[in-house]
């Protein structure tokens, strides 16, 4: 069977857009430090959720609420009352991270779909057992950091639980939900706020000559010659020093694209692709998942998808297919 | 009061030399006042094999020495002989100290130790934990001092990262072969030349991150000398020095010294500046601000 299409709704018209351009399902979270997409101006309000989950239902489409930061301490009941909510909006399913709201929830709501986000790192199959075992989650979202070859015995191994994979978008060089990169350098966290290098602590300098340096919580990681474009300064994604050379320490700044890898990963069994970009404009969305949609089509009738269809999309042209093809490590 | 609070000596994080980190255990034995030790490869299984022959030895030595000891693992385990190593490990009745998730599954309820690796950030992630096992839990070393004082109520099982470069993130990628321009498989084990990991700076030269293998972590030292009585008072059962290549004896001295109200903070704080850190000292973290900020930085 070929894998469903997940797509990514950063607001309510976002949702809409991406239903209408052919999503299978989308992917949400409420407007707090509940979800690991925590910026200003993005996601949902409790109305709005009911709304949107409405929406998608009547044009036969699922929504799965994020609920993947970890609960602070003193403080739970903020991400209960989420799963609560999101409950009774009637979500498709919950992603969720931490183990105990996970626990929580299975307790709770016993009948309700639960998937393991990417956050909570589970890249093995003793891991993915330990979670569906005790908490019967139905799928897990793989981390980013995986050959074709492991996804393909991770998902033999996860059943009965299914296994999703990101295709396109942003790309984490880290392991998921286990990156205290930007907490150490803004004190804003992924797992405690739902937010990783915030634009609030980003800063752009522009020197007499016309060169750019971007800096985030006052380091400066990126610098652009006069007329290049300028990126956003992910920390993982910046240029460092280390030995006396000066390069992409870590990842270069790509952004991962595995089309061409699609038919790859529905022969390894994965039940669903995930696109990444809650944060990205509604053109952006409805193109890049027309273009998928189109893709997974075509390998339903049994014709390959085009690698080509998605090139006026990347940034400055560059993508990668990641840890995919083992090379990259 | 509550039980003294004690002292636990991390797993060494680093690729030392075998014969340098069978010296550092040596000495651990004779003279650090630690009441455990942790023991054991978490950041690369390639590093594993050089040691793994005199593992039991040091093991035997800290244990007669009066140390609890206890086998930390893997942080990223990721391929078949990594996770079956680990339940080996298990099958020889070692007492381990999780650092993924998979290992907790695999030790089916038996007593261990949880490392910094987990998330556990909540009481009730903590329970969980405690429900499966758990006997000693590291929390993350992003918490601060307000919500470790919530997660050490009503148990005695909450050690704290107190000292060293801090693990920061994990990675398919091995960035100290990346940095010399080879691949994780032909990696020439590059990474034994940084007994402290190698340091990373921004592109104005300032000091930022250090790079240990597939590990990243902070490039300043933390140093939890402001908050350790705030810690022992909270209730909090252990404080986790983590090993670098100064004087780590003298480094447990002096933890043990300033809770035990022997020196002041200032005074602790010159005579950590006196020795040859990799870096300046930081505890951000705990005051709930970007865990860079160092020690002499004030405010928000």
């Amino acid at each position: 069977m070929t894998p469903e299409l997940v797509c990514p709704a950063g607001t309510p018209a976002g949702l809409r857009t991406a239903v209408d351009a052919g999503a299978h399902a989308v992917y949400c979270g409420y407007r707090d430090e509940t979800n690991a997409r925590n910026f200003p101006g993005l996601n949902f309000d409790r109305g709005e959720m009911q709304d949107g989950i409405a929406y998608a239902h009547a044009k036969g489409a699922r929504v799965f609420v994020a609920i993947n930061t970890f609960m602070r301490a003193g403080a739970t009941a903020m991400w209960k009352r989420a799963v609560d909510d999101a409950v009774a909006a009637k979500a498709d399913a919950l992603i969720l991270a931490d183990a105990a709201l996970v626990a929580h929830a299975h307790e709770a709501y016993p009948a309700q779909r639960l998937h393991l986000s990417v956050q909570a790192a589970a890249a093995t199959p003793e891991a993915i057992a330990f979670y569906r075992e005790r908490f019967a989650i139905k799928r897990v979202v793989l981390p980013r950091v995986l050959t074709v070859e492991e996804v393909a015995r991770l998902t033999a191994a996860a059943r009965p639980c299914e296994t999703e994979v990101f295709v396109f978008g942003g790309l984490c060089v880290m392991a998921e939900g286990r990156c205290l990169l930007s907490s150490y350098a803004t004190g804003k966290s992924p797992n405690m706020n739902g937010v990783c290098s915030p634009p609030s602590h980003v800063a752009y300098n522009e020197d007499e000559a016309g060169a750019l340096t971007a800096a985030l919580g006052g380091f400066t990681i990126e610098r652009f010659a006069p007329g290049e474009p300028a990126g956003y300064p992910t920390l993982c994604k910046g240029r460092f020093c280390a030995q006396g050379e000066t390069s992409h320490l870590f990842e270069d700044p790509v952004s991962l694209n595995a089309m061409a890898l699609l038919p790859k990963l529905a022969e390894a069994g994965v039940a669903a692709f995930k696109i990444e970009g809650r944060q990205r404009g509604r053109a952006y969305v409805a193109s890049v998942v027309r273009t998928f949609r189109e893709a997974l089509d075509a390998m339903d009738a049994g014709r390959a998808p085009d690698p080509a269809a998605l090139e006026a999309l990347m940034e400055g042209g560059r993508d990668t297919a990641g840890a995919y093809r083992k090379a990259w490590r | 009061m509550s039980a003294p609070l004690e002292l636990a000596l991390g797993p060494v994080l680093f690729n030392w030399p075998a014969q340098k980190w069978f010296d550092f255990y040596a000495r651990v034995a004779d003279e650090a006042p630690v009441e455990r030790v942790y023991l054991g490869e978490v950041v690369c299984s390639k590093r594993q094999p050089f040691r793994e022959q005199t593992l039991s030895l040091v093991a035997e030595r800290l244990a007669r020495a009066g140390k609890e000891v206890v086998y930390s693992t893997l942080a990223l385990p990721t391929t078949r002989g990594e996770i079956e190593a680990i339940g080996a490990m298990i099958a020889a009745g070692r007492t381990l100290e999780a650092n993924d998730i998979a290992t907790v599954h695999l030790l089916e309820g038996r007593p261990h130790a949880v490392g910094p690796f987990l998330n556990i950030y909540n009481e009730e992630a903590l329970a969980l934990h405690l429900k499966l096992g758990a006997t000693r839990v590291c929390l993350p070393p992003e918490l601060p001092l307000a919500q470790i004082a919530l997660l050490a109520r009503g148990n005695s099982a909450v050690e704290v990262f107190a000292f060293g470069r801090v693990p920061l993130a994990l990675s398919a990628r091995c960035y100290h072969a990346r940095a010399r321009g080879l691949g994780k498989v032909a990696c020439q084990f590059v990474c034994e030349a940084d007994p402290d990991g190698l340091g990373v700076t921004t592109l104005d030269g300032q000091p930022f991150l250090a790079v240990n293998g597939i590990q990243t972590m902070g490039y300043s030292v933390v140093a939890a000398v402001r908050q350790a009585r705030e810690l022992a008072k909270a209730g909090v059962a252990a404080l986790r020095l983590s090993p670098q290549s100064c004087d780590m004896i003298r480094v447990a001295r002096l933890f043990r010294d300033l809770l035990d109200g022997h020196i002041a903070e200032q005074e602790a704080i010159e005579i950590l500046e006196a020795l040859p850190l990799p870096g300046p000292l930081s505890d951000g973290f705990l005051r709930g601000l970007a865990g860079v900020r160092l020690l002499h930085e004030r405010g928000e």
